[in-house]
């Protein structure tokens, strides 16, 4: 009977040993971006050619038809005409498509996934029902009506980190209010 | 021979810095000789001012556009995205040395926001126009 308890308490204090060895700094940070936020993913050619207007929305915050129908509409993009060279159109539609949120294991981009219907193609990231329930409680005179925000559509107006894909309740700041908590 | 050389060296020395700066220059004539290419004879800054402040209708909420809506009439400061707020860096390369240093970004940004604010593509006399007009800021 003695021998069993041994053998449970050397691999008990074995897996203790091994914790900081398998979850490095590296791994807890990804593991927190990964139970909060999105993809931190990065193209040169996307947030120059996009970002020169708005925000460059991680791609993980829509599915990749999604993406597919936006990129296929740049002349009215919104009310303004966002036209792009065929060869950036190209490349940049790529890389939205490969990292969209539909394969991902980042928190946010499966409870997006979650809360669309297989035939929904949102072209607001702001008209997700995750996105729209995650915001229902905030009022406008927070957002519309707050000058230094003005629409849902501007994340980091609040989210400080939503370029990095970060959108935890800890990292919000409103212009003007302050912290919120839920 | 060795002096020479001394020489030629201290003189690109002093006539490299310059030389970046005309680098915007190329850019500006480059664009220039495509608008000549198009039937352009010269080029007048003021046409280009006076198109600057000039409106057009659009579809609302911007029923009134200009230029000046994103980039005001002052091109030493800093505009404004009419929609998204987003801070957009002043247009006078006095103040800027990026603006008018690249020809493809210039062709992009005159294509894209003519078609916003005038409703089509300007033509190549108004963007001979406002580049003469831009360059002197």
């Amino acid at each position: 009977m003695k021998y069993p308890v041994t053998v449970s308490l050397i691999i008990l204090i074995t897996g203790v040993i091994m914790v900081p060895v398998v979850f490095s700094d590296g791994d807890r940070r990804e593991y927190r971006q990964r139970s909060v936020g999105v993809a931190p993913v990065h193209s040169p050619k996307y947030q120059e050619e996009c970002s020169s207007c708005h925000m460059a929305y991680p791609p993980g915050l829509l599915p990749a038809r999604s993406w597919k129908k936006i990129m296929a509409g740049l002349e009215k993009h919104f009310g303004d005409n966002a036209e792009i060279d065929v060869e950036s159109l190209k490349s940049i539609s790529e890389f939205l498509v490969t990292n969209s949120a539909d394969d991902s294991d980042y928190r946010r981009s499966r409870k997006i996934m979650r809360s669309l219907n297989s035939n929904d193609t949102p072209i607001r990231i702001t008209e997700t029902p995750y996105i729209k329930y995650k915001h229902d409680e905030i009022p406008d005179t927070l957002i519309k009506f707050n000058k230094k925000v003005n629409s849902l559509a501007n994340c980091n107006a609040c989210h400080h980190k939503a370029e990095q894909g970060l959108y935890s309740e800890d990292g919000v700041h409103i212009p003007g209010y302050g912290r919120w908590d839920d | 021979m060795k002096n020479l050389l001394i020489s030629f060296l201290t003189i690109s020395v002093y006539i490299s810095p310059t030389y970046s700066v005309t680098a915007d220059e190329n850019t500006v004539n480059t664009l220039m000789k495509s608008y000549q290419l198009k039937g352009v004879k010269s080029a007048d800054a003021q046409r280009g001012e006076q198109f600057w402040s000039k409106t057009f209708t659009g579809n609302e909420p911007f029923t009134e556009r200009s230029c000046k809506s994103c980039h005001t009439a002052n091109l030493k400061t800093k505009g404004e995205h009419v929609r998204t707020g987003k801070i957009i860096k002043p247009l006078a390369p006095s103040v800027n040395q990026a603006s008018l240093s690249d020809v493809k970004k210039v062709n992009k940004w005159f294509k894209r926001n003519c078609k916003w604010t005038t409703g089509k593509e300007c033509s190549a006399q108004v963007k001979a126009d406002i580049l003469a007009f831009i360059k002197q800021q």
